[in-house]
């Protein structure tokens, strides 16, 4: 694209840790007591105590590592430009822009920039407050002696530990935002402007457009009514090219009834004297949890039952949740002319029902903290965070329960390192992004001329080979399929460049009508290019030309020929002119006349015409130039 | 269409009730609708009638854009939507969206209620004004229609505040509203990127003052509160609930806690903790450090500040009381003054403007005693202050602005005539650029002549890249296009001649000249064309003059050599489109025809 790189999103697997042993706040005698795991017939002294054995499953017992983006498809300091969609789609960056020789613009809007920030900087916090002392890598190379999952893990050689807060706040600097609906120039040669895609505050889909062309990005996009602003469908209409990607990762859950679900297994858990456990991110549905949570606890009688929300960036969470109206939806856009906080969470906060804290230990939390209770926190992984500290500590009575919300991993994998588990576990995936019915509406409401899809969405998941319906399935389109690791070359054609003319040489044309509706005018200027903009002026003369015997080439416009020259004519206008000694004689591809007494020769054909001529002070040819001239249509 | 009007029908070599009306591409926009607050009759509004003599407006105009929610640039919005009559689209930011009708409501009380007047716009007009209203964000691009496009930029100045930026075609303007170039204790900086506007129309209150330092009003302020305080006195300030209420808040409160000051301070601004919730859940349109530290502590959560209760009035001691209406013409603030007039350790500050006739104007003017409808007289013996804090660009906040957006013409409006006409000399002579300043319902026509927008083809495009690719880099290097403008159906592209003729469905015909000259040159063939060679490019120096095979070749004019060790003949060919190129170059060899090749 006018030799430019971009990279949509640089989202981070995460599903490596669940590989790990969680990292409990205060040592945990079961963890602890975990027995060493080695292959059979194996005595590699090294590979000792790397893993751990807990219910039939095998973990690598060390600080948790990520699978950042491929890194050797491409060199991150050639990119120009990273467009991040949401806070969700950002949590590789550190990886990408610091200490890679990377030196392009980063776009993102605010609230994906401000909630972006504190969800890193929980994951970090979450890290570095439970360090661990060895770090074990020998099991990577040792992979196929190891039972599944761990031998089928991705590439784990490629596997990173997390950035520190130093690097994480370096790559952040680099941000610029941007609002939605902003047209933003990207070094003269294409325009991007990212679009509210409904899926969470600040969320955006993202337009690239070409002087000629269109390409539109769709990631995380919802068209569910939650809080964010609704997502913008009419900008991505009609593009060359659709990416489509984001879809919902629980394509058999619906949202609706599982938010029904989760408040009605709260309040019987709540009945029944016991707590519930939601692990969660630190925004996103969260914020929608608190309001329907509480509304449904206010309808069981449940009002007085408190509401913990822990995690380092708790507060900090919910005060940007207030002041980021603009990038919410409607009804709570309007609550702000009130004037009212767009959330209810902050009257719930106010209220004291809706307690939030940064950490279990942190000033207040055990004279406030009383059961049975509704705890969020994070992480939804259950591999560090307060979040293990509760499973830990409510895990043995049957009278708990955790409720799975967040969809980014399987419950019961997350489960795995706590077996055996007397707490009951109920998996409510709430995912607001596009399911494949959506998917497909959109599409076709849409109307891209190509869309690009990852393979996965070509075929059903594979934990419902049966659901022959969830896949995207676009007849009317072209469609391209991009694997994991693969480079795909995209079928746009550059079929014309935007340039401008100056009004001084646009009046100084002279267009000529071909036939109706056609008119041609031929163009003589200075073709100045800069950033990317190419400007054609009026040609002026230089005046350092003095040492230059031969004009340079005149400002003036030389004009084009066409059609055919009509010889009779031609003939007798020379007459007319005096020159009566011109000998016509036809030739294989028209004509050829002579001119006797000057030497010289005319050869006409039906679309071309040659002057062979000899005389020295070059009289002659230019009046049959312009003889010639006046016989042939001209622009 | 090549002209750009602007027409002022408020704020025209005027400060107050701007309304300027924009005529750009064929569309109209309308630029603020505010009141002048000086006046009680016809003049309060601006006058519709300019647009259209009866009925609605509406049809006459495109858009309307408001810049901030003051009064003089939106007291007249009701008034002309809900009674002259406009059902357009109105664009405001949303801080203005939610302050502005709570505003308007305040004004509307004083003026019916208070004054008594009739025909004036009814709350339920304000209601139904502000549902007219759309909303933009900082640096969206908003289509109002397919052709007219506006984006806002921040201002400073106050909550919300905004400049707009109005593009048709590629025409394009730059509305300031009011600005301030300095951020201040709560508001950031106007900030605009190098849009390059035809016009740039820009207020110019402040269009002589290099302002003294607000640092030293704000100083001097604090200095006269403390000392009254100190001596055991009370100090009212009169304020509107919004806008510099808060600013002042934050100056107090700040100083409150540095000084560790235990003297209550006291807010009873009708809507009290509604208006400070404004300024809460709007920080993002504050300024840096406000928006880095809210989350520990929100500037607009006031420690030092509490509500008042009317009971404090005579409560003994020292206080600061912050009460509405600002310029003391009713309510509360009034109420207060009364008790506190005659006392002369009091002090009362207004921060801001007062229309003649209310009480606030007559202490301002030095009146002793202020007497009351009923027949009550009050000795003002309390020291009476005047504080200005009103954020606007001072003259070298213009110019810097000048400079950011690079404008091609600038007008001035919200200024006086005569302090514009300096303002207008400075630019002039500065930047060199056209300055207008056109007074109310007087039009000002200025020329935008711009270049054409036109596609060229992938192939020329491709070629021409080739073509100075294949060069050395020279940036001084002109590049010279030979080519053919294509219009079709509307389309305009540049094409190469053989590509033009194929979209027009009509054969090229080319014509060739080719002349020979004979030559007195002893030695080899190759020798010869090496010695042409070196003539001709000696004398084009920045043509790619080539050699090839004994013919030598500049563009389409070929020159080739052949004969015997005595006599050579020179072919010189060339296009017509070559003509000057080529009759030239057989010129060159025909000079040297008799003598030697140099």
């Amino acid at each position: 694209m006018k030799e430019m790189t971009i990279m949509l999103d640089c989202g981070l697997s995460a599903q490596s840790i669940l590989n790990f042993l969680p990292l409990p706040l205060v040592p945990s005698p079961r963890l602890g007591s975990l027995s060493n795991w080695l292959p059979r017939d194996c005595n590699d002294p090294q590979l000792e105590g790397e893993l751990k054995e807990c219910h039939g499953r095998v973990f690598v017992d060390s600080a948790p590592e990520f699978c950042p983006p491929l890194g050797k498809l491409i060199d991150y300091s050639e990119i120009d430009v990273i467009l991040i969609s949401n806070y969700t789609a950002m949590l590789a960056l550190p990886y990408i822009t610091e200490g890679t020789g990377f030196h392009g613009i980063v776009y993102a809007t605010e609230p994906t920039l401000q909630i972006g920030k504190f969800y890193l900087e929980e994951l970090v916090q979450y890290l570095e407050q439970t360090p661990k002392a060895a770090l074990a890598s020998r099991w990577k190379e040792l992979l196929h002696l190891l039972p599944p999952p761990l031998s089928e893990s991705f590439k784990p050689r490629c596997w990173k530990q997390l950035y520190n807060l130093t690097t994480l706040s370096s790559s952040l600097a680099r941000i610029q935002t941007v609002g939605y609906n902003e047209k933003l120039d990207v070094y003269g040669a294409l325009k991007v402007t990212a679009v509210s895609s409904g899926y969470c505050l600040g969320s955006s889909n993202w337009v690239i457009n070409l002087d000629h062309e269109k390409v539109a990005y769709v990631s995380g996009s919802s068209t569910l009514t939650t809080h964010p602003r609704p997502m913008d469908q009419n900008a991505l209409k009609n593009a060359d090219l659709l990416i489509l990607s984001g879809l919902t990762q629980v394509p058999s859950s619906n949202p609706d009834s599982m938010l029904g679900e989760l408040c009605m297994t709260v309040v019987s858990t709540l009945r029944g004297n016991g707590s519930v456990l939601i692990p969660c991110y630190p925004s996103g549905v969260i914020y929608d949890l608190f309001e329907c949570l509480s509304a449904h606890l206010d309808s069981s009688s449940l009002s007085q039952i408190p509401m913990f929300f822990i995690s380092p960036v708790a507060d900090t969470s919910l005060a940007y949740s207030n002041i980021l109206a603009e990038w919410l939806s409607e009804v709570k856009q309007n609550r702000v002319f009130m004037p009212e906080e767009p959330f209810p969470h902050a009257y719930l906060v106010k209220m004291g029902r809706l307690k939030h804290f940064t950490h279990i230990y942190a000033n207040g939390f055990n004279t406030e903290f009383r059961m049975p209770c509704v705890v969020f926190c994070g992480h939804p992984s259950l591999r560090f965070g307060a979040s293990v500290h509760f499973v830990e500590l409510w895990g043995s009575n049957p009278a708990h329960t955790i409720i799975f919300t967040e969809p980014d991993f399987a419950y019961l994998d997350a489960l795995a390192p706590f077996q055996p588990l007397a707490m009951k576990a109920v998996h409510c995936p709430i995912d607001t992004s596009l399911n494949f019915v959506q998917a497909n509406k959109l599409v076709r409401e849409l109307k891209p001329a190509n869309l690009v899809l990852p393979d996965c969405y070509t075929v059903p998941p594979p934990s419902l080979p049966h659901r022959t319906d969830l896949v995207i399935q676009q007849a009317d389109h072209k469609v391209l399929v991009m694997k994991r690791g693969e480079v795909i070359s995209l079928p746009l054609k550059k079929k014309k460049v935007k340039v401008k003319l100056s009004a001084e040489l646009a009046s100084c044309l002279t267009p000529t009508q071909i036939k109706p509706g056609v008119m041609l005018s031929s163009l003589t200027g200075n073709l100045v290019v800069r950033d990317n903009h190419f400007d054609i002026k009026m040609f002026e003369g230089s005046e350092g030309d003095s040492n230059q015997l031969l004009p340079v080439k005149s400002s003036q416009n030389s004009q084009f020929e066409w059609g055919t020259v009509n010889v009779d004519l031609f003939v007798q206008r020379l007459n007319e002119e005096g020159i009566t000694d011109a000998k016509v004689e036809p030739s294989p591809s028209g004509y050829i006349i002579h001119l006797q007494n000057q030497d010289t020769v005319i050869q006409i054909d039906d679309r071309s015409t040659h002057i062979f001529c000899e005389e020295p002070d070059q009289k002659l040819r230019k009046h049959l130039r312009k003889v010639l001239s006046e016989c042939l249509n001209k622009f | 269409m090549q002209e750009i009007e602007v027409t002022p029908l408020g704020a025209g070599q005027d400060v107050g009730r701007s309304c300027i009306l924009l005529s750009i591409g064929g569309k109209n926009v309308m630029l603020d609708c505010g009141m002048h607050m000086g006046y009680n009759d016809d003049r309060r509004f601006p006058d519709f009638s300019y647009i259209t003599q009866d009925g609605p407006i509406t049809n006459f105009i495109d858009c309307v854009i408001i810049s901030h929610f003051h009064l003089d640039h939106c007291g007249a919005l009701p008034y002309m939507t809900e009674m002259v009559g406009y059902s357009g689209p109105i664009y405001m930011t949303q801080p203005t969206k939610a302050i502005a009708p709570i505003l308007l409501e305040d004004m509307r009380k004083v003026a019916v209620e208070r004054k008594g007047e009739s025909n004036f716009f009814t709350s339920q007009n304000i209601k139904d004004c502000m549902k007219k209203v759309i909303t933009v964000g900082l640096h969206e691009s908003v289509m109002v229609d397919s052709q007219l496009e506006i984006k806002a930029y921040y201002a400073g100045h106050v909550l919300g505040a905004a400049m707009f930026w109005i593009r048709v075609g590629s025409q394009s303007v730059v509305y300031t509203g009011d600005y301030n170039m300095t951020p201040d204790r709560h508001l950031g900086a106007a900030w605009i990127d190098k849009c390059r506007p035809d016009i740039l129309i820009t207020e110019s209150t402040y269009a002589t003052t290099i302002r003294d330092s607000k640092r030293c009003r704000e100083r001097d302020f604090l200095k006269k509160v403390h000392e009254c305080v100190d001596r055991g006195g009370k100090v009212l300030i009169p304020v509107f609930a919004l806008g510099r209420a808060q600013e002042l808040c934050i100056l107090l409160e700040t100083y409150w806690e540095r000084m560790n000051l235990k003297v209550p301070v006291y807010f009873a601004v009708g809507l009290t903790e509604k208006a400070n919730n404004y300024y809460k859940m709007f920080i993002t349109w504050t300024n840096q450090k406000i928006r880095k530290t809210f989350v520990q502590r929100n500037m607009f959560d006031f420690k030092h500040i509490k509500p008042f209760d009317k009971q404090y009035i005579d409560n003994p001691g020292a206080m600061v009381v912050f009460a509405t209406p600002g310029m003391l013409h009713a309510g509360l603030s009034l109420q207060i003054f009364k008790k506190w007039a005659p006392n002369e350790n009091n002090m009362v500050i207004m921060p801001g403007f007062c229309v003649v006739g209310t009480v606030g104007h007559k202490i301002l003017n030095g009146a002793t005693k202020v007497e009351f409808e009923n027949r009550q007289v009050v000795d003002v013996k309390m020291s009476v202050q005047y504080m200005s804090f009103s954020a606007h660009a001072d003259a070298k906040g213009i110019m810097q602005l000048i400079q950011y957006c690079e404008p091609k013409n600038v007008l001035l409006v919200h200024g006086e005539a005569s302090k514009m006409a300096f303002l207008k000399e400075k630019i002039q002579s500065e930047f060199k650029i056209d300055c207008f300043m056109p007074a109310n319902g007087e039009t000002a026509v200025i020329k935008a002549t711009h270049p054409i927008s036109i596609d060229m083809s992938a192939k020329l495009f491709k070629s021409e890249m080739d073509h100075q690719n294949s060069q050395p880099p020279d940036p001084k290097r002109r590049r010279i296009l030979n080519a053919v403008l294509v219009v079709k159906d509307s389309s305009m592209t540049v094409m190469d001649a053989d590509e033009a003729c194929e979209e027009a469905g009509i054969s090229r015909h080319t014509v060739r000249f080719t002349s020979i000259v004979r030559l007195q040159d002893p030695g080899p063939v190759a020798k010869t064309a090496e010695h042409l060679f070196g003539l001709i490019s000696s004398r084009l120096v920045d043509w790619n003059v080539q050699l090839n095979d004994l013919a030598i070749s500049v563009e389409s004019v070929l020159v080739k050599v052949e004969g015997t060790e005595e006599e050579k003949n020179v072919l010189v060919s060339w296009a017509n489109q070559d003509e000057e190129l080529g009759s030239s170059i057989l010129t060159l060899i025909q000079t040297i025809d008799d003598g030697e090749v140099p």
